[in-house]
């Protein structure tokens, strides 16, 4: 884990169509190779933080968003950021594995066709590159042309990675990655995710607490759209400074 | 079978009437075909079946009948209808489904309703006393000298304009399809998952890629059925065309000439027909048309499970 900060986010509120603020003065710093993982119980806006990173919000009308997070010396909530460019530089993972309905390969070189590179060399270099960092390679390389949908659900989730992993981003973030897993598939990724930080930032939002303390470096624990705590994730989780941490860490609620 | 349950007496009168009712349906249909069965015998043991399909001759004096031209008109008014139609049913899903803003979704998605509610008879109207006029008078000589002038293709529109033609009924057919095919292409667009559009915009896609890649691969089934079914309706549609096609029996190289189509020729004959093999053979027309409807029915359908299948879960 670097001192760089990645992600700046400073007093953030968001706000759906409806108009209640589901967010509230959030700021927490991302540090750059790291993995940080938003927790909480359900509704607290978990996901909500995490789709403001790569302004998935902007597909729906009537969201709004106030304060800022700087990225690269920018200001990502500003209008005059590019979307499309935005979102190669921050790549995100969903909870359900969606591959899309076209072969292994054409996955994964989906994002890179949509930036230009056309030359089947150059795609075959990438793919096999992301596949490997993926650590799906050693699984697919036989069946590069045949559907994603022959993947089991764990292949599908690291072929997911590996799309994303493709188009070059820094920062990679993962929407209850694993939920829809089996443990075992659920230990690859978790190994994965630990293998990718060496190269990219990390934000995962997990239900589950043995997860995010496995994974993770930092921890921002979230209620009712506030931040309670954010801190080392081995602080939070043997010596929160609020009670209501420690009351959800340790399920007395949640 | 529910009525073999046991049950008690109300619940297996319901189950009764309730059979009753369906099988009936089944019942009218095997009715229809074989009367049209029936009637038309004498003109498929005179006339056989190639021949009838293949021969150009309708002339009531001579007692000689044959389908072809009436196929031909049937067959493209059909086809060039679905040419005009489906694009721009197409574009009208899309922007619905994918494009508008919120507030223009329900205005737009009501008004395409609308149209589909309008009785044939009224495009029927309409396309005689207003779009016949603007045929004759504008696109016609238009499309004369512009694409007219081309080899080859020129020759689709060689003649006098008249505006009562394939083309006018083409037309009007295919303003009569376009909500018919947009709102079944509106119903399959939005069998594509949230999360797998999401999950393309996250790669960095604009919304013609999310669209070209996501949306029409995963509705691509759906929409086929859509066209499918809208190519059964244009088959059948009578009224709207009748009185612009100009019921001639001719099979011609130019789309600006009067032609006759099944349901045109049936709709203005039967009053005519004054002879038995006469009458026999537009019941011969009316069983071909039946075949021909139910054949693209069931594989429109036949699509549209699939899609079902497939997507939905």
């Amino acid at each position: 884990m670097s001192d760089i900060v990645e992600l700046e986010i400073k007093k953030l509120n968001f706000f759906y169509s409806g108009g209640i603020a589901t967010l509230k003065n959030i700021s927490l710093p991302v540090y750059r190779n790291s993995v940080t993982a938003i927790i909480g119980p359900s509704g607290c806006g978990k996901t909500t933080l995490l789709r403001c990173f790569n302004r998935m919000h902007d597909l729906y009308p009537g969201n709004r968003y106030e304060g800022e997070i700087t990225f690269k010396g920018k200001d990502i909530l500003s209008k005059e950021i590019d979307l499309i460019d935005l979102r190669s530089h921050i790549g995100m993972v969903f909870q359900k594995p969606t591959p899309f309905p076209m072969s292994i390969f054409d996955n994964i070189a989906y994002g890179l066709k949509l930036r230009g590179t056309r030359k089947k060399a150059e795609l075959s270099g990438h793919v096999e590159k992301a596949l490997k960092h993926a650590a799906l390679w050693d699984e697919v390389k036989d069946k590069l042309h045949s559907s994603a949908y022959a993947l089991s659900g764990g292949q599908q989730q690291r072929l997911v990675i590996a799309r994303a992993l493709a188009v070059k981003p820094e920062v990679l973030l993962f929407d209850e990655p694993c939920s829809a897993l089996d443990p075992i598939a659920t230990a690859k990724i978790e190994e994965l995710i630990q293998e990718l930080k060496k190269d990219y930032t990390i934000v995962i939002v997990t239900h589950n607490m043995q997860q995010a303390a496995r994974v993770s470096d930092k921890a921002a624990f979230l209620m009712m759209g506030e931040l309670i705590e954010f801190d080392k994730t081995d602080k939070i989780f043997t010596n929160p400074e609020k009670k209501i941490t420690e009351d959800y860490i340790t399920g007395r609620f949640g | 079978m529910p009525v073999l349950f046991k049950k008690n007496a109300g619940d297996r009168i319901f189950s009764l009437v309730t059979a009753v009712s369906s099988l009936s349906v089944l019942a009218l249909i095997a009715g229809i075909l074989w009367v049209l069965l029936a009637e038309s015998s004498p003109a498929i043991e005179k006339f056989g079946f190639f021949r009838f399909i293949t021969s150009t001759d309708w002339n009531p004096v001579t007692e000689s009948f044959g389908a072809a031209t009436n196929l031909f008109g049937t067959a493209v008014t059909t086809v060039l209808s679905l040419l005009i139609a489906v694009p721009v049913a197409i574009g009208i899903a899309i922007f619905i489904t994918e494009v508008a803003p919120h507030y223009l979704k329900g205005p737009i998605g009501v008004a395409i309703e609308l149209l589909a509610a309008i009785p044939s008879i009224i495009y029927g109207m309409w396309g005689l006393f207003t779009l016949v006029p603007i045929m004759s008078h504008y696109v016609e000589p238009a499309l004369q000298n512009t694409i007219g002038k081309l080899p080859f293709i020129g020759i689709l529109f060689k003649g006098t304009p008249m505006g009562i033609d394939l083309l006018t009924a083409s037309v009007i057919l295919s303003i009569m399809i376009i909500p018919f095919t947009a709102s079944i292409a509106r119903d399959a667009f939005n069998l594509t998952p949230a999360v797998m559009k999401e999950s393309a915009y996250a790669l960095g896609a604009t919304k013609w890629e999310a669209i070209k890649n996501i949306v029409f691969s995963y509705s691509k089934l759906g929409v086929f059925g859509g066209i499918v079914l809208s190519l059964g309706r244009a088959l059948g549609e009578t009224m709207a065309i009748a009185f612009v096609l100009g019921n001639n029996h001719r099979i011609t190289s130019s789309l600006l000439d009067a032609a006759a189509t099944i349901t045109v020729t049936l709709a203005n004959e039967f009053t005519e027909a004054d002879t038995d093999i006469y009458l026999s053979s537009l019941f011969y027309l009316a069983l071909i048309l039946f075949v021909l409807s139910f054949i693209t029915l069931a594989i429109a359908k036949l699509f549209l499970l699939k899609a079902e299948r497939r997507y939905s879960r």
